[in-house]
C-alpha cells in the first residue's frame, strides 16, 4: 500500500516493525510504540499518552518534510 | 547416534495462546512442543528434537535483538545440529522471528538452518539468504506438507548430502548462483530457450533477474501550515461495529471513513477489525492506532492546513501483496483527486 500510495503523494510509514517496512519499501519510515498500540501506551496517564502520541505524530510531519533520497529510518 | 535439532515455534503452536498471549516472553523447554511432533515423525528416528524454544510473536517483533540474544544464551547447551523454525505459513511477524532466528543461529552456532513460509511472508524477502525456506501454503492446513519437506531438507544438510534446484527441494530461491557444466554450449541454449519462447512453449531461465520493487521518494511538503494531510492504516480501524465487513484476516477490501466533526476516537466510536493483534488497546481508544486527536490538535494549532475529512482502513493481516497494491493504488487515486498534500499511514 506505502509504494501505491507514494507513486503519487509523499507518505511516511508510521510502524512497529521497522524491517518489514523496509522490506516492503518504504521510503520516509517512523518507528512506533508497539504492535497493538503504535501511538500509545496504556501503562501511562491519558494525558502522557497523548504526549507520546503528539511527538510520534510531529516527528511524522517532520519526515514529510525532510527531502531524501533514499529509503530514511525517522528516529527523532 | 541421531542429529540433535532445537525447534522454535510461536505462542499460539505452543497452546499458550493467541494475541492476548503475544507478548510472551522467549522460553525453552526439553523435547518437543506442538508442530514438533509432526517433526518428529518425519524424521523416523534420524534426528530428535532436544528443546524446543517458544516465544510471543509480538515480543519477538518489538525486542528482535533482546530475543534473538536471549534464545541463543539458551540454545548453548543444548549444543545443536541443527535448527528448524516454523513453518510460519503467511503470518507476518511470526516468519520475521523464524528468519531472524535462523540468521542468527547460523551466524552463532554454524549449523543447518531451516524454516517454512508462504512467498509472500515479510520474512521471505528478509531472510531466504540466511535461511533454507520451505516453500508453504498460506495457511495451517499446510502442515502436513510442509513438515515432511523441512524435515527431508533438514537431514540432507545434516549429512551433508548434495542440495537440488529450489524446483526439486521445495526451497524458496536463496538468490544463489552455481556453476555446471552443460553439454550443449550456452549460445545454443540459449537460442533452444529463445525457440522455445517464441513458440510459446515452457522453458526455464538458468539465471534469474532480481526485480526491484522499488518507488522513488516523493519530494518533501514545502507548506505544512497549508497542507491537507490523510490518514491511512492497516490496522483496521473503522467505525465501531466494522461497517463494511473488513475481514479480520486476508482482507479483500478497504474502507472509506468520514472524519468530519470527529475530534476524537473513542471506544464509543471506532473499534478494530484486525484479526492479527490483540485488539484490546484500540478497541478501548483507537487514537492508538490512528492519531486522529492528535492530527486535530495540530490542525487548531495552524501546524497543519487541515485533517483530510476521510480516513482509510484495511486489515493488514495476511493480506496478500496484489490486494495490498490495488488498496494502495485506489486510495491514492482518491487522495489526489480530493486534493490531499501528503498521507501518513499506519500499521500495527
Amino acid at each position: 500500500m506505502v509504494k501505491e500510495i507514494e507513486r503519487k503523494l509523499p507518505v511516511v510509514h508510521m510502524c512497529t516493525i521497522v524491517p518489514i517496512s523496509q522490506t516492503v519499501g518504504a521510503n520516509r519510515i517512523v518507528p512506533t510504540i508497539a504492535i497493538p498500540h503504535p501511538f500509545g501506551d496504556p501503562s501511562r496517564t491519558p494525558e502522557e499518552e497523548k504526549a507520546l502520541r503528539r511527538k510520534l505524530v510531529e516527528r511524522g510531519l517532520k519526515a514529510l518534510q525532510t527531502e531524501i533520497t533514499e529509503q530514511t529510518v525517522f528516529n527523532e | 547416534m541421531s542429529f540433535k535439532v532445537i525447534h522454535y515455534i510461536n505462542q499460539f503452536y505452543a497452546g499458550i495462546g493467541g494475541e492476548e498471549k503475544a507478548d510472551y516472553q522467549p522460553e525453552i523447554r526439553e523435547g518437543v512442543v506442538g508442530p514438533g511432533m509432526a517433526l518428529k515423525g518425519a524424521f523416523k528416528g534420524e534426528a530428535e528434537i532436544v528443546a524446543t524454544v517458544i516465544c510471543g510473536d509480538s515480543y519477538f517483533a518489538s525486542n528482535m535483538d533482546e530475543a534473538t540474544a536471549k534464545i541463543l544464551d539458551m540454545m548453548k547447551k543444548y549444543q545443536p545440529d541443527a535448527f528448524i523454525a516454523g513453518p510460519a505459513f503467511n503470518a507476518g511477524r511470526y516468519g520475521t522471528a523464524c528468519g531472524a532466528m535462523c540468521a542468527a543461529v547460523a551466524k552463532e552456532f554454524n549449523i543447518p538452518v531451516i524454516s517454512g513460509m508462504y512467498p509472500e511472508n515479510p520474512g521471505v524477502e528478509m531472510y531466504k539468504k540466511s535461511a533454507w525456506i520451505i516453500e508453504t501454503p498460506d495457511n495451517a492446513v499446510g502442515m502436513r506438507k510442509a513438515v515432511p519437506a523441512m524435515a527431508k531438507l533438514a537431514l540432507k544438510l545434516l549429512k551433508g548430502e548434495a542440495i537440488g534446484k529450489p524446483s526439486e527441494e521445495g526451497y524458496i530461491e536463496r538468490g544463489v548462483r552455481k556453476n555446471i557444466f552443460y553439454d550443449k554450449l550456452a549460445a545454443e541454449r540459449c537460442v533452444d530457450m529463445f525457440v522455445a519462447k517464441l513458440k510459446g512453449e515452457p522453458f526455464e531461465t538458468e539465471y534469474k533477474m532480481p526485480v526491484f520493487d522499488r518507488v522513488p521518494p516523493q519530494p518533501a511538503v514545502k507548506d505544512m501550515a497549508h497542507a491537507t494531510i490523510a490518514l491511512v492504516t492497516s490496522g483496521g480501524i473503522c467505525p465501531k461495529g466494522n461497517p463494511d465487513h473488513i475481514e479480520a484476516s486476508s482482507a479483500s477490501k478497504f474502507g472509506e471513513y468520514d472524519l468530519t466533526g470527529v475530534m476524537n476516537l473513542t471506544s464509543e466510536t471506532h473499534c478494530t477489525a484486525h484479526g492479527g493483534y490483540d485488539a484490546t488497546y484500540a478497541d478501548q481508544d483507537a487514537d492508538r492506532v490512528l492519531p486522529v486527536d492528535v492530527l486535530r490538535d495540530l490542525e487548531r494549532e495552524g501546524v497543519i492546513g487541515k485533517l483530510h475529512n476521510k480516513f482509510y482502513a484495511t486489515v493488514g493481516n495476511g493480506t496478500s501483496v496484489a490486494n495490498a497494491k490495488k488498496f494502495g493504488a485506489e486510495i491514492v487515486n482518491r487522495l489526489v483527486r480530493d486534493g490531499v498534500t501528503a498521507v501518513i499511514l499506519t500499521s500495527t
